[in-house]
């Protein structure tokens, strides 16, 4: 029997009780719980969100066009995702941590990740492209949800630092961590036991859920009956939806729950309700098991547009929003010229060898590997004398 | 949590990684069940370095199920001696995280069988973070489990999977056999920058021995060293952890039948000393591998392989496994014909003589 897609009901619509403080059409709403978490949004930061946002897309897109023209082995599209990482983002410190999936691009972007280390493991050089401690921010992880584990780990880690520390020095010097997963990883073991622990102990940690809809070609609905956040209530701790393309709401929310995290009460978790805009990765097909109607309805509500709108009616983007506007999209080019560029150098003897591999696999020697190594070193080196060999002839 | 540093293997408390030799302090011997001996090495690094802290599953309280963590919690703290919830990835997976913030997790898994939950963070985090991250992380996790058969135990209680572990590149994988090396390879284990797993031979717990807990008593050997235990001409019998023991006992009576057996305990299984082995088959032209798991695409075969490639024109046999079967592990009443025991080993020995 055939079927053809058919999605469930769109869900732009909310779950009860989600977060929202801007409409799509950039009106801003009053929340008595969570507005005043947007004290801190001057202008500059939020001019910074959207350059983000819209800088983010445009690499992203570049990364689409260069798995498509055969530089990328893979890439992780998170087009209409910006908004819900972007207020995050913004909402942590530069010394809290982030410990990603692998759909995170824009946290790496906003904390100082070049392109080119960003794109490293999708051109197949490197695992990790980046160094965590230069960052704050772990590599990807594709084993879903193992990061989850490490995040609460390292928050205990923290929590174990920062012993005796009263309230007033957790709130000034205090760290917390970011644990990133998403609707499908939420069914994942590693996720309850992290909750488990974190809960337990009483750790700084937020747990960052990124309910995009889909897992590959699984519906949410497959993963969960009620709205991911209210989970969190088995566990102990507090839980709460809000709206994924709204980044001010997130960016509250995520203040929120930073300093409940920093101030000694225990985890929190947010599930940003959202949406995968693209395929999986670019070796999906959504139109296997989606329809366009969803799609359209969800770019009805993307996150870019209506921080636009807010930019333009608050008068945030300057005197002259048009150039604010245009100038960041200049950025975005500018930015993505220079992805391709790395990428592209990413080739010959820019990449690594072999040998850095049997270099970093123990901390220790290994006198296997040195057997191995020394091997294969000297059946390479053969290779070079048939070559040169051959330059003579 | 980063280095650059690179350490020789094994360093040892007292060389490399460790506080300064104390010369000439002598030997000081305490008879201690390889048990005691663990315990004692707990505490010895969780006093030396603030950094270590126990986790594990009743732990505490209980002093584990086998009690090899007994009076720790009441002499440490209950933040520094840790029962964890019952969740094995979680023991992992959080030990990782505070590896990577600096800290030295030593985790106990309560036995062989239970350690599959927990076998996704070990094989495909633990093992790969330092390679994957270009030696920028370190992850310094030590992972104990009390392994292996002939306590009458029920249904996963009494599973070899070292080779599981072995064959996993980026894990060191270490098996004392006695009461000194317990002592002296949980604690060089502990201060390796690597992950390294310590599979405790559970059915000689309670064997006494003498340790030498000297600040040099661990003479210079590392854990990651294979020790040739009981010297001889005409055959050699490789064995590790419980079954270390049986091979001295086979080689005893093979004594009586006037031949010289040498064996070898090996100790570390990641990496394998084959320098020890090779020096051995090359003087006895002989070998049997024994070990309790499964023989087949276990630790055996490989070992004789690649004595094959170092030794051949030496070996006057093929070189022989005696392990376990290909089967699920028995239940505990007949454990004793699926258990490698003497006369198994005897009988392997016998056969490399009549080629």
């Amino acid at each position: 029997m055939h079927h053809t897609p058919t999605s469930p009901a769109p869900a732009t619509e909310l779950p009860e009780g989600a977060v929202r403080l801007l409409d799509a059409d950039g009106t801003l709403h009053e929340d008595a719980r969570f507005t005043p978490y947007l004290a801190d949004l001057t202008g500059d930061t939020l001019q910074r969100m959207y350059r983000l946002m819209a800088t983010e897309r445009r690499v992203d897109q570049e990364g689409t066009s260069l798995q498509r023209q055969g530089q990328l082995a893979l890439w992780v599209p998170a087009v209409g995702q910006e908004g819900a990482q972007a207020g995050a983002l913004t909402a942590l410190r530069e010394d809290d941590w982030i410990f990603p999936t692998y759909r995170e691009h824009l946290f790496a972007l906003g904390r100082g990740v070049t392109p080119g280390q960003l794109l490293a493991l999708f051109r197949g050089v490197a695992h990790a492209g980046w160094a965590a401690e230069d960052h704050r921010m772990q590599p990807y992880t594709l084993v879903l949800a193992a990061q989850a584990l490490h995040a609460t780990g390292y928050a205990w880690g923290i929590s174990r630092d920062q012993a005796g520390w009263d309230a007033e020095r957790r709130r000034a010097e205090g760290q917390v961590v970011l644990a990133c997963y998403g609707d499908g990883a939420s069914s994942e073991g590693d996720i309850h036991e992290s909750m488990v622990f974190a809960a337990s102990y009483d750790l700084p940690v937020v747990f960052f859920c990124q309910n995009n809809q889909w897992a590959i070609s699984v519906p949410a609905a497959t993963q969960t009956r009620v709205p991911l956040a209210k989970r969190a209530a088995g566990y102990g701790f507090e839980g709460v939806t809000v709206d994924g393309n709204d980044p001010l709401a997130m960016h509250a929310v995520t203040a929120w729950a930073a300093e409940q995290a920093r101030t000694g009460a225990g985890p929190v978790l947010i599930e940003a309700h959202t949406f995968r805009g693209g395929a999986h990765t670019t070796a999906d097909d959504p139109t296997k098991y989606r329809t366009r109607a969803e799609e359209e309805a969800w770019a009805a509500v993307d996150p870019l547009a209506r921080l636009e709108a807010h930019l333009r009616a608050t008068g945030a983007a300057g005197p002259d929003p048009d150039r604010f506007f245009a100038d960041v999209a200049a950025e975005g080019e500018e930015l993505a010229r220079r992805t391709r560029e790395a990428v592209l150098a990413m080739t010959g003897d820019a990449v690594a060898p072999l040998d850095t591999v049997f270099e970093t696999v123990y901390a220790e020697a290994h006198p296997l590997v040195a057997e191995e190594l020394a091997w294969h070193r000297q059946w390479q080196a053969g290779f070079a004398d048939t070559e040169a060999e051959g330059d003579r002839s | 949590m980063t280095t650059d540093t690179t350490t020789p293997a094994g360093a040892v408390p007292g060389t490399a990684t460790g506080p300064a030799p104390v010369t000439g302090a002598g030997t000081a011997l305490e008879t201690l069940t390889i048990a005691k001996a663990i315990n004692r090495a707990l505490a010895d690094e969780l006093a030396a370095d603030e950094k270590v802290l126990l986790m594990g599953e009743d732990i505490g309280s209980l002093g584990g199920v086998y009690r090899v963590t007994e009076g720790l919690k009441a002499r440490f703290g209950a933040d520094r001696v840790v029962d964890s919830p019952l969740a094995e990835s979680g023991i992992i997976g959080t030990s990782i995280g505070l590896a990577l913030r600096g800290y030295r997790p030593v985790a106990e898994i309560q036995f062989d069988g239970f350690v599959f939950p927990g076998f996704n963070q070990i094989t495909t985090q633990l093992a790969k973070m330092h390679a994957r991250t270009r030696g920028a992380a370190t992850v310094p996790v030590t992972i104990r489990i009390p392994y292996g058969g002939g306590i009458g135990s029920i249904e996963h209680h009494s599973e070899s999977p070292e080779a599981l572990f072995a064959h996993t590149a980026g894990l060191r994988v270490i098996t004392p056999s006695n009461a000194h090396d317990a002592y002296w390879m949980t604690r060089q284990g502990i201060r390796s920058q690597d992950p390294v797993i310590i599979f405790e031979p559970k059915r000689r717990y309670w064997l006494k021995g003498e340790v030498d807990v000297s600040a040099d008593g661990h003479r210079g050997v590392s854990a990651f060293q294979a020790q040739v235990v009981r010297e001889g001409t005409d055959a050699t019998i490789a064995a590790w952890g419980p079954l270390v023991p049986v091979a001295l006992a086979a080689a005893n009576a093979a004594a009586e039948d006037g031949r010289s057996i040498e064996v070898i305990d090996l100790r570390s299984l990641s990496p394998v000393d084959f320098d020890a082995l090779q020096a051995s088959v090359e003087k006895t032209g002989r070998m049997v591998v024994t070990h309790e798991a499964p023989t087949f695409g276990g630790l055996g075969g490989e070992i004789a392989a690649r004595l094959m490639e170092r030794s051949f024109l030496h070996l006057e046999a093929p070189i022989l496994r005696v392990g376990g079967f290909h089967l699920p592990y028995p239940p505990s009443r007949v454990e004793e014909q699926y258990l490698p025991d003497l006369d198994r080993i005897l009988d392997a020995v016998d056969r490399t003589f009549a080629y």
